[in-house]
């Protein structure tokens, strides 16, 4: 099998996929590679990730991963948020094939720029 | 659950009536057929009797036949073949942009060790151009290579004016007509190509075993050394149950293909046209008069093509993007970029490839599943909603 379990249980339901409209922060990256997309959508309060959620135009591992990262967001402090690493959302979902490591990069790609949106929009 | 094979275009089962025929020469015919005994000349009859089966099949009268291990052997035999055998004529190749990786990686293989090789990119209907193929011959060109019909988009090529062309300039020509052998007529008479390549286990025979047919007077250098066996060309203890089984195969294929083939093409076209009027914004890549009957390929916008097929995968039904072959690939189908078609579209392509075994129950499976798992996809999407198209660019500040 090319992909674990756990990534395909989170690929077969993903889970806070969508938009959320007048979010606080977005952030919307691409994979110059293979041309899948990810945008990211918080909803902040008291610098604390109240609401997340993701669209994704990608791979299984992109699906799995941005329904992890959307569960490692949740609840977490802003600080803390930009601390989630790539390789972080990769171990939560108990690895990825070697070819599709780089499609974990999409999340944490997209929380930095969700999260910058965010503090932008703050600070302006 | 029972699977809806729809990939018989990256390989199909083994015919019965195969199997029954080779199964005496994997158990107790099991002679070497280059030994002096009768036994093994007894195989060695059956072995000959196929040879000359297919080159009757194939309307190969003026044609020598090697048997290979399949057909990226056979194509790299052909291309490394003519290219060294003919190199003191010239070292310039001419390869179309859409044929395999067995064509295009052994091009490639063959430039490092300095010979030019001009890529010719097809039209938006995945056809090759003729003119733009006079237009790359040089005066150094030994050999050009455009496959019969190509695997992605099931798009022929028009290989006899090709072959016309290049036998006015002296150029050897080679097709790969692994995907038309057995399903579309395929006479080397007609075409007159001077190196043909055909791969069994595309038409219902076993794995691993295909040929190299060679117009009588073209010359070609062995890729291996070691006997003598097919004129020293491919030596190697023959495969005698790939060999026997292929030519029956193939006998079988070309007595049914006319049946099949219009069976196909019905059922491929209610495909086709159930997925046009069931779901938005789709394309058929390439073009749909010119095509093998069992073949679709199109693009399901703002959705990707993985996670498209592991999500019908779940449902049962097999399908591919692109080259089975390249699945483990993240870049888009180079066929369907070579045909002008933009990356997101390209990455949003499904492979519908039907064979003996469907039938119209497979066709409305496909017609009741699909839908639905392009919705959820799609709602998940970023793309296609707001009447937001791919337009803007998010891939120049990552990475
Ligand atoms: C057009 C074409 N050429 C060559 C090949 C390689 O043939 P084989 O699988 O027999 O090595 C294939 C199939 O994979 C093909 O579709
Ligand atoms: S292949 Fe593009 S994100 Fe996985």
């Amino acid at each position: 099998m090319l992909y674990n379990k756990k990534v395909m249980d989170y690929f077969r339901n993903p889970e806070n996929q969508g938009r959320i409209e007048n979010a606080d922060g977005i952030g919307k990256v691409g994979n110059p590679v293979c041309g899948d997309v990810m945008v990211i959508y918080l909803k902040i309060d008291d610098e604390t990730i109240r609401d997340v959620k993701f669209e994704t135009f990608g791979c299984v591992a992109a699906i799995a991963t941005s329904s992890m990262a959307a569960e490692m967001l949740k609840g977490k402090k802003v600080e803390e948020a930009l601390k989630i690493t790539n390789q972080a959302v990769e171990e939560s979902l108990e690895g990825l094939p070697p070819a599709k490591r780089h499609c974990s990069l999409l999340a944490e790609e997209g929380i930095q720029a969700a999260i910058h949106d965010y503090l932008k929009k703050k600070g302006g | 659950m029972k699977t809806i094979y729809l990939d018989h275009n990256a390989t199909t089962p083994m015919d019965k009536r195969v199997l029954d025929f080779i199964y005496p020469y994997l158990t107790d015919e099991f002679y070497n057929p280059s030994s002096i005994h009768l036994p093994g000349q007894q195989v060695r009859e059956e072995i000959e009797k196929s040879r000359k089966k297919i080159l009757e099949l194939l309307e190969g009268e003026n044609y020598n036949l090697y048997f290979t291990s399949g057909g990226t052997e056979a194509d790299n035999f052909a291309i490394q073949g003519a290219a060294y055998g003919n190199q003191k004529k010239g070292r310039h190749i001419i390869c179309s942009s859409i044929e395999h990786h067995a064509v295009i990686d052994t091009c490639k293989a063959l430039e490092k060790d300095g010979f030019e090789v001009t890529y010719l990119s097809t039209g938006s209907d995945g056809v090759v151009n003729l003119d733009d193929l006079k237009q790359s011959i040089r005066k150094d060109t030994i050999l050009v290579t455009v496959m019969h019909a190509n695997n992605e988009t099931g798009v022929i090529q028009p290989v006899e004016e090709i072959a016309r062309f290049c036998r006015e300039k002296g150029i050897i020509f080679h097709t790969d007509a692994v995907q038309t052998a057995g399903k579309i007529p395929l006479s080397l008479k007609k075409i007159g190509a001077d190196l043909v390549v055909i791969s069994s286990h595309k038409f219902y025979g076993p794995k691993a075993a295909g040929a190299l047919l060679v117009r009588k007077g073209t010359r070609i250098f062995p890729l291996f050394h070691g006997g003598s066996q097919e004129k020293n060309l491919r030596p190697g203890t023959e495969n005698t149950p790939g060999i026997i089984g292929m030519a029956r195969a193939l006998e079988i294929a070309v007595s049914e293909m006319e049946t099949e083939g219009i069976r196909q093409k019905e059922l491929r076209d209610r495909l086709e046209e159930g997925i046009l009027n069931l779901i938005p914004d789709v394309q058929v890549n390439g073009s749909r008069e010119k095509r093998v009957p069992g073949t679709l390929n199109v693009s399901i916008k703002y959705v990707e093509g993985e996670a498209l097929l592991m999500y019908l995968s779940d449902e049962g039904i097999a399908a591919s993007s692109g080259s089975a072959c390249s699945s483990s690939s993240l870049e888009p189908s180079h066929v369907l970029l070579s045909m002008g078609i933009a990356h997101e579209i390209a990455h949003g392509s499904i492979r519908f490839s039907l064979g003996k075994m469907n039938g119209e129950e497979d066709v409305e499976a496909v017609l009741k599943i699909l839908p639905e798992v392009v919705k959820k996809l799609r709602r998940f999407s970023p793309f296609g909603k707001d009447k937001e198209e791919f337009g803007e660019n998010v891939y120049a500040h990552t990475h």
